[in-house]
């Protein structure tokens, strides 16, 4: 893992310093609201709708157990024993005072860790493949180029006041999992001809009121060239990209106005100013960070592990959650282990302080001390001995961490929605924890297959509902909660934005359309095929069909 | 006019309050001066603003709310929410028996 080296604490450290006597004035009314609430956003700091809710930053969504125990003491000290895994590999906690922040900050900074860039029109936290560095898919590690986008990005003095927020994602994978084509701008670790690996730059996806997949405006830039590159997308935006409407100020707007071709263009003569100045990555500087993350002192091991293979043999729930929650790893006789956040009847990226803490012991003891949190809102220990599994499993499921159901049905990506929200128009929490229980069928949901269910309390779709293969939105219709189902998106390689089926349903009746799609999609599947697979074979008519057929 | 209420955060600790007759801020709604027209509304509103102005609350704004003194309920269900919780957390909020 990365380790901050005197610079970055020093400036961690400044900025609590500086947040303390922001509030203190805040507190003393030398600071009005308008004058403080700018000032508290760039800290993370938001007001929600019971309380002032912290958003901390993860950093490509790597933790280390010191970390997490961290997490898991301000939630129990300042907060209400537990925190809220976001699509962001970001943890928020809904309840700090405003007089405590401070201290909480800097309990965030023993550990290296901090809220600044969690919110405003800046760089946000850059995430990435919740398997980097150990999938069998992967390429190259995209975490070295993550923490070197971080840190260029970290209080860039160009970057600190854009038109609006700016996310950006990594792959080292062919395979998405970061959702890197609905993103500001995403990054795809990609072979060249000549065999060197460096960057496609796909820019201007996002989701909001306007979802749009992005185009790749670059099929490959050299490592070397990274930051110049990025600097010049940046730069472009920074100018041309709309300030006069909040609602089109992302850079999607600005792609989609004057063409990928026109923004590529203009991003090409700016790059060419600046490629080979400052920021051209020196090989020894990218040398320094990747040692950060070279792999830990894995054992050789032969296999197959006999024991292990004996007992997913023997034990059919073992055998099952492997099926779900394990994911093949590069190194032999390792593995990847998700820990579901999606427990039935659960409110999804929730965890405990006793989760947390028992989460950091169980990395420390099988896993390096190492955790990842993924966008979907659950939790990976990417480096557990297949030999160690079975017993993993046994204390992962009494914590409620071992639910199989990785990608499936009750898997369900949700934002706070109104249980939480300021901004949210519908809930959606009880939507998730009904569908869950819907399918609580655990050999059903594995016959159903990967689904991606995802569902946002509005159009701001934090809760990712236009990449759901079935997608959930909440809107508010005189008062009454509605919501509205979309199906065929997608956040992956193939990623597409799904298409509203038809008039919305009111509470009472959006899980048995869940349910009823589902069933449609299982009559109509043909061998191998997952939901979307169908879907994108059959289109939307035959689901149509049978949601409004009795309406 | 619907009877209205004035509600905002609690600087300090962000807690969700309730104008009340006193001119003091109550953590249950039921507290909350009711205000039946527009004379009324103005009048808490200046209340809230120098509440705000005194850094003891933050974005102050008025509620529809229904029923009588002591027993009122917010008619959106936003207010609903602010006024007991979150509903996936019966533990949590003013419906657990706290601010």
């Amino acid at each position: 893992m990365y380790r901050y080296d005197e610079f970055d604490q020093t400036l961690v450290e400044q900025r609590t310093a500086q947040f303390r006597d922001q509030v203190r004035r805040r507190l003393s009314g030398e600071l009005s609201e308008d004058e403080f609430k700018p000032l508290r956003l760039m800290n993370g700091l938001y007001l929600q709708l019971h309380a002032y809710m912290l958003r901390v930053a993860i950093p490509y969504g790597t933790l280390s157990s010191k970390q997490m125990r961290k997490l898991a003491h301000i939630a129990r000290r300042y907060d209400k024993g537990y925190g809220h895994f976001t699509t962001r590999q970001n943890v928020q906690y809904n309840w700090p005072k405003l007089e405590e922040t401070p201290d909480i900050l800097a309990e965030l900074a023993s550990v290296q860790m901090h809220a600044i860039q969690t919110s405003g029109n800046c760089i946000r936290n850059v995430t990435a493949d919740q398997y980097a560095g150990v999938a069998a898919d992967e390429i190259e590690d995209p975490r070295v180029y993550a923490e070197i986008v971080r840190q260029w990005s970290s209080f860039h003095p160009e970057f600190s006041f854009l038109p609006r927020k700016f996310k950006i994602a990594v792959t080292g994978s062919p395979n998405d999992r970061a959702a890197v084509r609905v993103h500001d701008i995403g990054l795809v670790m990609r072979r060249n001809q000549g065999g060197e690996t460096g960057f496609e730059v796909i820019v201007g996806g996002g989701q909001g009121r306007t979802p749009m997949v992005g185009p790749t405006i670059r099929q490959f830039v050299a490592k070397r060239d990274l930051l110049s590159y990025l600097e010049a997308i940046l730069r472009v935006y920074n100018q041309f990209g709309r300030r006069d409407n909040l609602f089109k100020a992302r850079i999607k707007i600005l792609v989609h106005e004057i063409g990928a071709e026109a923004f590529t263009e203009a991003v090409e003569e700016e790059w060419l100013q600046i490629k080979d100045g400052a920021l051209a990555l020196p090989a020894g500087e990218t040398a320094r960070i990747r040692a950060y993350f070279a792999p830990p002192p894995y054992e050789a091991i032969e296999t197959p592990v006999r024991a292990f293979e004996a007992k997913r043999f023997e034990d059919p729930d073992f055998a099952r959650w492997l099926r779900a929650n394990v994911a093949a790893h590069k190194q032999p006789g390792y593995a990847i282990v998700n820990l579901s956040l999606k427990p039935e009847g659960g409110v999804p990226g929730d965890a405990s302080a006793e989760q947390m803490d028992a989460v950091a012991d169980l990395a420390e003891r099988y896993s390096f001390g190492e955790i990842r949190v993924t966008h979907e809102q659950n939790l990976v220990l990417a480096h557990v001995r297949q030999a160690d599994l079975h017993d993993l499993r046994r204390a992962l499921e009494a914590l409620g961490l071992a639910t199989p159901n990785i990608n499936l049905v009750s898997d369900i990506i949700a934002c706070p929605g109104l249980d939480y929200c300021n901004l949210a128009n519908a809930r959606s929490i009880p939507i998730a924890q009904r569908i869950s229980r819907r399918f609580h069928d655990i050999d059903r949901q594995h016959d159903i297959g990967e689904l991606r269910l995802k569902i946002s309390g509005c159009i701001n779709a934090c809760g990712h509902h236009h990449v759901g293969h079935i997608g959930i939105l909440g809107v508010d219709r005189k008062g009454e909660e509605y919501y509205q189902i979309t199906l065929g998106g997608s956040a992956d390689q193939d990623a597409a934005i799904g298409r509203i089926i038809g008039p919305a349903f009111s509470a009472d009746n959006v899980v048995d359309a869940v349910e009823t799609i589902v069933n449609t999609y299982v009559e109509l599947r043909r061998d191998g095929e997952r939901f979307i697979d169908t879907y994108r074979r059959v289109g939307e008519a035959p689901f149509k069909e049978t949601l409004y057929a009795t309406a | 006019m619907a009877l209205q209420v004035v509600t905002a955060n609690r600087l300090q600790d962000g807690r969700v309050v309730y104008l009340t007759g006193a001119g003091g801020w109550s953590e249950r709604l039921g507290d909350g001066e009711v205000a039946a027209d527009e004379a009324e509304t103005a009048r808490l509103m200046a209340t809230a603003a120098r509440a705000e102005a005194e850094q003891l609350v933050v974005a102050a704004y008025l509620i529809e709310v229904t029923g009588g003194p002591g027993d009122l309920e917010p008619v959106r269900y936003r207010e609903v929410i602010r006024a007991q919780g979150p509903s996936v957390r019966s533990d949590l909020g003013k419906q657990a028996g706290w601010g």
